[in-house]
């Protein structure tokens, strides 16, 4: 059964050292949290993920594997990116999302956290438009640069002239 | 904690560092901006390369990509759950079957769906033999790059073989779209055993006779030995997987580690080497593939009896017998053929070990029978951003066989 109950999911994975240590360094980092199909989701604030990141890292998470975004179109909070996290050591993934507001779709990169993030990321803003401040490189890297529109958005036409 | 590694340099960035290195030798012409691709027979399909050089030194080096970028992603929130299905074919074309596979648990997570042993073992098996496919076109067109021209035969002999298998248990050679969810689409017809065994057979030997032609071979060997060191912690930390990570010397095998259709019951060893050059992947390739032909007899052999769809009549089509004499069988198959089956609301993301690396789908369902979202990970596209670490201070030449070491498919990069 999923539990969508924050405190619920929190007290349950408190043994969680990713958990542990978000919770230890502070308790409003975790807006959300949520424990559906085997998979545990933190919610974290939009401007802490760069910290969430470095925490989770550092507490045995060793391995981003993948960053992506969904859009709840017209729902607001329109955007969340969501980052999947493994660890080698405890088996076990973590995925984190941030919330963001279609008014100012900006999320802090976390490049410096894991490099690997970099191609992902420009992903993120080339098809959905969310800007990642503090990118070291950030451009369109699936369509072309004077490509107007950021097609995986749920707004943007599939048919029909542009 | 400082940044473990500098991000990978943009085509502006490539072209400003030489263009400043020039000027701060203007008495002589110091470096020069090469453009390698998109149409490049050694990128494997539509990389596009800037490279710096030094002479023949690399200095710095950005992959430009995107040049096969079809929109899978959006057009697959177009589509009904089951039509998602060809589509995955299309990404990774060299490993059709591993795409098929990954989709399908990760809708069957959603659904929380009960799959048949037998079909657990079925899809084990038939992503081995997609391993040794992909492992062959790989060997073949890597040993191609660097001048042995003849493993390529050999190989496609062999890759013939699988793909005659494939034809016969899906009807279709490359874009097989075998699996469903809930199961497979069909039993597999009877010859199809005696086929796989007979190929198994045979393999182990074929294998021994590539490494014949290229272990002992001196060009072969220092072409490979040293080139492309990449450490440990930079593979980990520019999200490289699958057998470049093993040859850096990170024990991590999704199979093994975080079993998924029933791996957890096959007995196979996970090849490990610390070397992290050229020829460490190459020999992490062929162990590979002996234990993916361990794996197939293991599937063979334990191979248990019953259905190979889930009894679940909402979401998994008919047989063509029931459905022609039930009325209910045929109201299903019209409901989910003109309507699709609904899928709860959730998120999940589901990894498998692809002959390439860790390939991921992240499916988000808003309740309706049609994904709200799905992403891939592909591992090549996290793999692409270690190139540049790979091939700085090396010559161009080396640059050829890294790519080929890293095993890219641009289908799967750029979706």
């Amino acid at each position: 059964m999923p539990v969508h109950d924050k405190e619920t999911v929190l007290e349950a994975h408190a043994a969680n050292p990713a958990v542990a240590s978000l919770l230890a360094a502070d308790p409003a980092i975790i807006s959300n949290a949520k424990f559906d199909r085997n998979e545990l989701t933190l919610t974290i604030a939009r401007e802490s993920i760069v910290a969430a990141a470095q925490i989770v890292q550092n507490s045995g998470y060793n391995f981003l594997e993948d960053v992506t975004c969904v859009d709840w179109y017209p729902s607001e909070p329109r955007f969340q990116v969501t980052y999947h996290i493994v660890s080698h050591s405890l088996k076990h993934r973590i995925r984190l999302c941030v919330l963001v507001e279609s008014s100012d779709p900006v999320v802090d990169s976390i490049t410096a956290v894991w490099p690997s993030a970099n191609f992902y990321e420009r992903e993120v803003f080339d098809l959905f438009g969310v800007r990642i401040s503090g990118h070291p490189n950030l451009r369109r890297i699936m369509m072309p640069d004077e490509w107007e529109g950021h097609p995986l958005r749920k707004d943007y036409p599939v048919e029909g002239y542009r | 904690m400082a940044i473990l590694h500098e991000p990978v340099p943009s085509v502006e960035e490539v072209i400003a560092d030489a263009a400043r290195h020039n000027a701060a030798n203007p008495a002589q012409d110091r470096t020069m901006v090469l453009n390698m691709g998109p149409q490049h027979p050694s990128t494997h399909g539509v990389l596009r390369l800037v490279l710096e050089i030094d002479g023949e030194a690399v200095v710095s080096c950005a992959p430009d990509i995107g040049y096969l970028h079809t929109g899978i992603e959006k057009t697959c929130e177009a589509k009904f759950y089951q039509q998602v299905v060809p589509m995955t074919d299309r990404i990774d074309y060299l490993s059709p079957m591993s795409n098929n596979l990954c989709y399908c648990l990760a809708v069957e997570k959603l659904l929380e769906l009960e799959i048949p042993e037998r079909a657990q073992y079925l899809r084990v098996l038939l992503n081995e033999l997609t391993r040794l496919n992909s492992h062959l076109v790989w060997l073949g067109t890597h040993a191609m790059d660097i001048g042995a021209l003849t493993v390529f035969l050999y190989c496609f002999r062999e890759r013939e073989k699988i793909l005659r298998i494939f034809e016969n248990v899906a009807g279709q050679r490359m874009m097989t779209s075998y699996f469903r969810v809930g199961g497979l689409s069909m039993e597999p017809p009877l010859d199809f055993y005696d086929q796989v065994r007979a190929f198994l057979k045979e393999m182990p030997e074929k294998i021994d006779e590539y490494v014949n032609l290229l272990s002992g071979n001196p060009i072969w060997v220092n072409r490979t030995k040293g080139v492309g060191y990449l450490k440990p912690e930079d593979a980990i930390a520019l999200g490289v997987t699958g057998p470049p990570l093993r040859a850096s010397g990170v024990d991590w095998d999704l199979r093994r580690d975080m079993p998924y259709s029933g791996y957890e019951k096959f007995d196979f060893k996970v090849p490990i080497s610390t070397d992290g050059d050229v020829w460490a992947r190459y020999i992490i390739r062929m162990e590979e593939m002996r234990e993916s032909v361990k794996i197939c007899l293991q599937a063979l052999d334990g191979l248990p009896e019953g259905p190979i769809k889930a009894n679940a009549p909402k979401i998994v089509l008919p047989d063509r017998e029931q459905m022609k004499t039930q009325m209910e069988s045929l109201i299903h198959h019209f409901k989910i053929v003109t309507e699709g089956f609904n899928v709860p609301a959730g998120q999940v993301y589901q990894a498998i070990e692809s002959p390439r690396g860790e390939m991921g789908y992240f499916v988000v369902s808003d309740g309706t029978s049609k994904p709200y979202r799905v992403h891939m990970r592909n591992p090549s596209y996290a793999t692409l951003q270690a190139l540049e670490t790979m091939c700085k201070g090396r010559l161009l030449a080396d640059v050829v066989a890294i790519i080929g070491s890293i095993d890219i498919v641009l289908g799967e990069i750029d979706r």
